[in-house]
């Protein structure tokens, strides 16, 4: 601690060139974890799918539908506990770019599916005992204002018409990464409503079984059911599932990964410049250090040490703008990544980052630093 | 005593056997030094003059361990610095060695005291005993009251004080002086070298300079005169030379 004084007073000496340094930090650090948010939506749904269910979807593809009365015989495979269905509905609210995941569920067992989203026990029953109700995420429904007893108006594009729901419940996920944005309503209502050819066809299952070790077989048994029918199955984790998601979106994340490395190559070729610029700068004092009996290996440490507390300042003031600034971007967005969060360990993974240009940048410059020959500098002054 | 002939005793401060200093220029080997001899005893002020290019400051940087000699042997104060590795000699030179440069070499983002505690911060004092020392040492150079004031709101003068004061804070067994008076007027000069001759004279300090300056070089106990890479000692100023 009796050299931070020094440390200090080098990088104070040019105000100018240290706030830009650091505010290249800043910048490149807060573009990390705006990225860092998109992927992490992108991926949440790996991290979060409960290892112990499966998803039971149209062979042919997610869209194509599967039939209601598979439930029963799904019930009958050996290792299965719970099975619950789900249709995506795709609804507009007030305008098109009002985007909320609209879900038509089983309400007798999507509670016990889906333990991780909690709905206090008074408003689930009065769900329950309403036809036309819906249960809303707290993060949906904060951003539209809506409060239960509202009337909820959406108008149907895969199933046409004018709907109109009773919001009775909120729903907030057990998790922080829990998605709280899905709007979830009846069963009953919607083939209620659905034309003739539509009727007892649901979007896909979820299949809770006895043990995730199990799963394989399981799924096995459940396609095997079903083949040869003209509603085949594809039975996977939901883990699997959400990796498939994550499969299609594949060039996505090789652009995020490409705008990051770009960044931080940049901002390592800045920084490496400016640390150089300051060393050279300073030659003659460096000189005189030794000459005084620092050792080489202090004006390397020196050097570097400088570098990562440029980095160090800039990287968690950018965490930190980017970690206050998410939830605004995520308005923005319109629930169009329901997950846009940045995450703790995105953030320790971001100030590593930032910590290890730093160090790198720092490092050529602080190598000539030591290798500087005192009478060889002092004669250059 | 100084003593060029390689004659001196073992008792001798500084003892300086067949130096020899050669560089490669192109293919050129200039010899800057050859075969020097020198015995500086303890509380001696010795100057060097010279024609430039004479081998002055190639002769203080060798007895400073900041450059290594072709040939010869450098002991001070019974350590063989000749042979010594490069952290060996980095630390050796904080315990025994103080530098006085021409341009006096402060960091000029440090205040004066800062400037001055530099070497103590590689000692095991604590922060209390490293302020005494600091306020000691600019005390003696008569800057105790300028001690929170940066190197750019003092003059050239005041600058080589805090300088003198940084080298002597350590208590170093020898001062190292290169030009001292160089950049400084008259007045300023006359200063420098009163406050030199004191911490000779007073502390006992032993202290070799390299000097152009007739007037400067009159201060020492004796001057030695590099020509051509080889002392000659040229005069034994007076004992009681003005102060």
């Amino acid at each position: 601690m009796k050299y931070a004084p020094l440390m200090l007073a080098n990088l104070l000496r040019k105000k100018t060139r240290l706030i830009l340094t650091i505010g290249s930090f800043t910048v490149a650090l807060f573009l990390f974890g705006l990225l860092a948010a998109v992927r992490g939506s992108f991926n949440q749904g790996l991290d979060i799918a409960g290892v112990d269910r499966l998803v039971v979807v149209n062979r042919g593809s997610i869209i194509q539908p599967l039939p209601l009365s598979y439930k029963e015989r799904m019930l009958r495979v050996p290792g299965v506990k719970q099975v619950t269905h789900d249709n995506w509905f795709g609804g507009v609210y007030q305008d098109e770019r009002n985007f909320i995941p609209q879900f038509v569920i089983d309400p007798e067992n999507q509670r016990q599916m889906f333990p991780e989203f909690i709905v206090p026990d008074d408003q689930w029953q009065a769900f329950l005992k309403d036809r036309t109700g819906a249960i809303a995420g707290a993060q949906t429904a904060k951003r539209f204002g809506w409060k239960i007893g509202d009337r909820i108006p959406i108008k149907g594009t895969i199933s046409p018409g004018s709907w109109e729901f009773n919001l009775d419940g909120i729903y907030h996920g057990s998790r922080p990464e829990d998605d709280d944005t899905q709007f979830w309503f009846q069963w009953d209502y919607f083939e209620e409503r659905v034309p003739e050819r539509l009727k007892g066809l649901v979007g896909w299952y979820y299949v809770r079984i006895d043990s995730p070790d199990n799963a394989p077989a399981i799924a096995k048994a459940i396609d095997q059911e079903f083949a040869n029918s003209p509603y085949e199955t594809r039975t996977q984790t939901e883990k699997a599932f959400a990796a498939g998601w994550v499969k299609q979106m594949g060039n996505v994340q090789l652009l995020i990964l490409t705008i990051g490395s770009v960044v931080f190559f940049t901002l390592l070729l800045v920084t490496g410049n400016t640390m150089a610029i300051a060393v050279r700068e300073r030659t003659a004092e460096l000189a005189v250090l030794k000459a005084v009996g620092y050792s080489d290996r202090f004006a390397l440490a020196l050097i570097v040490g400088e570098s990562l507390i440029l980095a160090l300042f800039g990287g968690v003031l950018g965490l930190i703008l980017a970690k206050v600034l998410t939830p605004v971007v995520a308005i923005f967005l319109r629930g169009m990544l329901p997950y846009f969060y940045l995450p703790f360990t995105a953030m320790l993974i971001g100030l590593g980052v930032a910590l290890a240009v730093g160090a790198l940048s720092g490092l050529l410059p602080a190598i000539g630093a030591m290798r500087l020959r005192v009478v060889d500098a002092l004669r250059r002054v | 005593m100084v003593r060029v002939d390689g004659r001196g005793g073992f008792g001798s401060l500084i003892q300086i056997r067949g130096l020899d200093k050669t560089y490669r220029r192109g293919g050129e080997e200039i010899h800057v030094l050859q075969g020097l001899n020198l015995d500086v005893d303890q509380a001696e002020f010795v100057a060097f003059m010279g024609p430039s290019g004479s081998g002055k400051t190639t002769l203080l940087n060798l007895l400073g361990g900041l450059d290594v000699p072709s040939r010869g042997q450098i002991v001070v104060a019974g350590d063989e610095i000749t042979h010594m590795s490069g952290n060996k000699l980095t630390e050796w030179r904080a315990r025994h060695v103080g530098f006085i440069f021409q341009m006096y070499n402060l960091i000029p983002v440090l205040t004066a005291f800062q400037n001055v505690e530099l070497p103590l911060l590689l000692t095991k004092l604590s922060k209390a005993e490293r302020r005494k020392h600091v306020e000691t040492a600019l005390a003696v150079v008569g800057l105790a009251d300028r001690m929170n004031h940066y190197p750019r709101q003092l003059s050239g003068g005041q600058e080589q004080r805090v300088a003198i004061a940084r080298a002597i804070v350590a208590d170093p067994t020898f001062l190292l002086c290169d030009e001292p008076t160089g950049d400084l007027d008259r007045k300023s000069a006359d200063d420098i070298l009163q406050i030199l001759t004191r911490l000779s004279k007073e502390y006992g300090k032993t202290i070799l300079m390299v000097t152009h300056d007739p007037m400067a070089a009159e201060r020492a106990k004796a001057v030695l005169h590099l020509n051509k890479g080889v002392l000659v000692e040229s005069a034994e100023a007076a004992a009681g030379s003005p102060a």
